[in-house]
């Protein structure tokens, strides 16, 4: 077991250099930092005044290069002017001496680097922001997880019943409907002047104070979408369970059918959803960036797209860092939980 | 003029509709209760002695009342369309009529399917399920009316035109000055005054001709890749499986807004892609004839010299832009739209091809195949992959789903298709900044949306279940 957690670590930690390595090389293309150029700078400048600005910021560096300082692994950049010999360092704090800066300053040192859109440390953004998406999530899967399961087990106890198709109905209308169109049918029905206003149509104020009235709705939008994949799973794993042979013995020992289900099914047919559930995150993730554009709340995946528009580049990366290890740590969870919840299965 | 209502003469309908889906709400709230009571009575497999009891009568009750909704429903569209004048065929009549062309290509296509449903194999069987036939019709309404509306038959006015003074407007107003055109907005105007209805028509043509050839494209990838992943298996599969992970991993969001940007297509990043992602389909077909005909060399020669010519041709078209007479045009937006998509699928499908094959290898016929000295991939596509069609067909038809769903999460985000583009998720960005004064702009195309992908899953619903049958 020890052995395969440490391979699968390794693994985790190849993919995760890989991907931020992908990050790292789409955003450095050269029309991307002349985008950024012309974002902090002005509109109109000449190209020189751009290949000056990315030069003096160490943005004209060898790819590999650039890659192992932001790691940590190498001195960060020093450029020292020829005209007027001012000294800039990338390592700098805002207002500190160039020369009294610190040698390293990459993801081993802590240092996430500095956003050029919020214009503020990039550790304390995403730190911040996936609290609040923490929150959103917390509150997604308090909603979801439970009401899916219900629906599966339901539908899954007796295949075939009515129960059981109106149920696998819902479901299936629920996977068809993406956040951005229940997020609208929501707004228009539940939180508009022409329907209901009962909800309020923007999340912003629930970062600060979260309410009913104005965070149900983002809450529902994502786990609208992730509710039928996660009942269908849970459905067809129970019917299979239903269908052994225990369970049949069960029935012929004369055990009530309320007892079957929750005594000696529900736990077996709890396996396929647990792994399902831990590779919806991914899914969610998703969910949570279009969610959070569409109700204006300010979290994570809303960062995520600020700093793809603007081409934020140390902002990205530190959001796609974090993205990609939520996904490979759940895939990791998923799989030990797999191995601890079945027996059955013996890893070498 | 008047603004249309939505029904027009028909409105004295409207109450019994209304009441009609109270009922039926609650008739299936008592069925599932109903259900829940006479638990014990199906465990004991007294199913067919059993007397008629309130389930049945709830069943029976769901049944009519969904049949008289969905008579009602039919009695909108058939009158609307048999309305003389605009005005008392209402949006919904008008809309009806608008769609003839629709209605009469759908009636045939189910007229001659299930004329001839016992010759047709797995297309056939699907019209056995009520589900299925529910989902075919409701995507082929789709597939019609972009077609249709492509070649300019349905839609009321140009997607692009804006006319003054009706920003905003609700459905079925009508144009202050119609000079000659369509003399209302079916279903209103969006924030630049173009017509919605218009724009949601061609909208489907958009993802219509998107969805399904990414998604073939991206099977093709997964196809080529996952065979011979699983039958070989060694290094080849770890490799593999790695780079397939690894795009898995990534999440879709942060690589559609690092792929699909101005910025990205002006390096030739998309262009490289296509051409790697694009030479699959042309390997799969080479080696697809190759290997059925290698026996018999003349026959192999002409089959492949004809297709390596078009598939070439196509090729350097689609990818390279590089077509040598210049009838193939293939933007370079939609280009880099297609080549994510297919992207983002291809891994997926490279998974579940792979899953299914490492099930089959393990058959007696392919061991059997391998006896009589058939070639590793003769048996890869002649033996496993036919064996492997009922999973693959129905995954088929989410994936197209899937894929619509990701067009319009592109668009929604802005990315890729020009800005006044009509194709849903760019649509529903517009009109979300509005939502909550004017909902209908945005209303229309997640409507639509939701109905497409939902028809796609209930299509591979029915087909699961009739696959499963034989």
């Amino acid at each position: 077991m020890a052995s395969f957690i440490l391979r699968r670590i390794g693994v985790m930690i190849l993919t995760a250099l890989c991907l931020t390595f992908i990050v790292f090389y789409l955003t450095n293309l050269y029309p991307n930092l002349e985008k950024l150029a012309k974002t902090q700078g002005n509109q109109r400048m000449s190209d020189e005044a751009v290949t000056s600005f990315l030069n003096k910021n160490g943005y004209l560096q060898p790819l590999p290069v650039k890659y192992v300082q932001w790691l940590g692994l190498l001195p960060g950049h020093v450029h020292e002017d020829d005209e007027t010999g001012d000294v800039t360092a990338k390592c700098a704090r805002k207002g500190e001496d160039p020369s009294e800066a610190a040698t390293y300053c990459g993801l081993l040192q802590g240092e996430w680097g500095f956003s050029t859109v919020f214009k503020d440390d990039v550790g304390t953004i995403v730190s911040k922001r996936l609290w609040l998406t923490g929150k959103l999530m917390l509150w997604v899967m308090i909603l979801m997880i439970p009401s899916a399961l219900i629906i599966g087990i339901l539908s899954g106890m007796r295949e075939g019943s009515r129960l059981d198709r109106s149920l696998s109905t819902f479901s299936i209308a629920s996977s068809a409907t993406p956040e951005y169109v229940s997020g609208v049918i929501f707004i228009t029905l539940l939180a508009s002047s022409a329907g209901w206003k009962i909800f309020k149509g923007t999340a912003t104020s629930a970062a600060d104070n979260a309410t009913f009235e104005n965070f149900f709705l983002p809450v529902l939008t994502i786990s609208l979408y992730g509710v039928g994949y996660i009942a269908r799973m849970t459905r067809a794993s129970m019917a299979e369970v239903m269908t052994a042979q225990y369970i049949r013995t069960a029935r012929l020992k004369g055990v009530s059918f309320q007892k079957i289900v929750l005594r000696h099914a529900l736990r077996n047919a709890l396996i396929a959803p647990f792994t399902v559930i831990m590779l919806q995150f991914p899914f969610l993730l998703n969910g949570v960036v279009i969610t959070e554009t569409l109700f204006n709340y300010k979290g994570f995946g809303w960062t995520l797209v600020q700093a793809a528009g603007n081409n934020d580049i140390e902002l990205l990366l530190a959001c796609s860092v974090a993205a990609v290890i939520v996904v490979l740590v759940t895939q990791l969870i998923s799989d030990i939980g797999y191995v601890f919840l079945n027996p059955r299965i013996r890893i070498a | 003029m008047d603004p249309l209502t939505w029904t027009g003469s028909l409105s004295f309908l409207n109450p019994i509709f209304v009441f009609a889906w109270i009922a039926l709400g609650i008739a299936i709230v008592v069925q599932i209760f109903t259900t829940f009571m006479a638990t014990d009575a199906n465990l004991q497999g007294e199913v067919s002695v059993r007397a008629q009891g309130p389930v049945d009568y709830a069943t029976l009750g769901v049944k009519v009342i969904f049949g008289f909704i969905v008579l009602l429903f039919l009695t909108y569209v058939i009158g609307g369309i048999l309305m003389p004048s605009l005005a008392a065929k209402g949006i919904i009549g008008t809309i009806s009529t608008r769609l003839l062309p629709v209605w009469i290509a759908l009636v045939v296509t189910f007229a001659v399917s299930i004329a001839y449903k016992r010759k047709l194999g797995l297309y056939g069987k699907m019209f056995d399920s009520i589900v299925g036939m529910i989902g075919y019709a409701i995507v082929m309404f789709w597939v019609f009316a972009a077609i249709f509306g492509a070649m300019d038959f349905i839609v009321t006015h140009d997607p692009l035109a804006q006319v003054s003074g009706m920003k905003n407007k609700v459905p079925g107003t009508a144009l202050p000055d119609p000079d000659g055109d369509f003399g209302f907005y079916l279903l209103g105007g969006d924030n630049l005054a173009r017509d919605v209805f218009s724009r949601v028509i061609k909208g489907a043509w958009e993802v219509v001709k998107i969805a399904p050839f990414a998604t073939l494209f991206a099977f093709m990838v997964g196809i080529t890749l996952g065979l011979p992943a699983a039958y070989y298996g060694g290094k080849l599969d770890t490799i593999l499986s790695f780079v397939a992970n690894l795009v898995l991993a990534f999440p879709v969001i942060l690589l559609f807004y690092l792929l699909v940007t101005p910025e990205i297509v002006a390096t030739g990043i998309p262009v490289y892609m296509a051409g790697v992602l694009f030479i699959f389909p042309l390997i799969f077909v080479t080696i697809l004839i190759n290997s059925r005909f290698f026996v018999q060399p003349k026959k192999r020669n002409i089959y492949l010299g004809i297709s390596l010519v078009i598939g070439l041709w196509m090729y350097l078209g689609i990818a390279w832009n590089a077509d040598p007479f210049g009838i193939i045009d293939f933007p370079p937006n939609l280009l880099v739209v297609f080549v994510s998509v297919v992207f983002v699928n291809s891994p997926t499908v490279f998974r579940i091809v792979r899953g299914i094959a490492l099930d089959i290898k393990t058959r007696d016929y392919v061991a059997a195949g391998q006896t009589r000295g058939e070639g590793a991939w003769y048996i890869m596509l002649w033996e496993i992959l036919p064996n492997a069609r009922g999973p693959l067909i129905v995954d088929f038809c989410l994936r197209i789903g899937y894929t619509t769903i990701l067009l319009g999460t592109l668009g929604f985000f802005g990315l890729g298709l020009s800005p006044e583009s009509p194709d849903w998720g760019s649509t529903i960005n517009d009109g979300r900044k509005l939502l909550s004064v004017f909902p209908h702009p945005a209303l229309a195309p997640a409507i639509s949306l939701m109905s497409l992908v939902l028809g796609l899953n209930l299509l591979a619903d029915g087909l699961r279940e009739e696959s499963l049958r034989d």
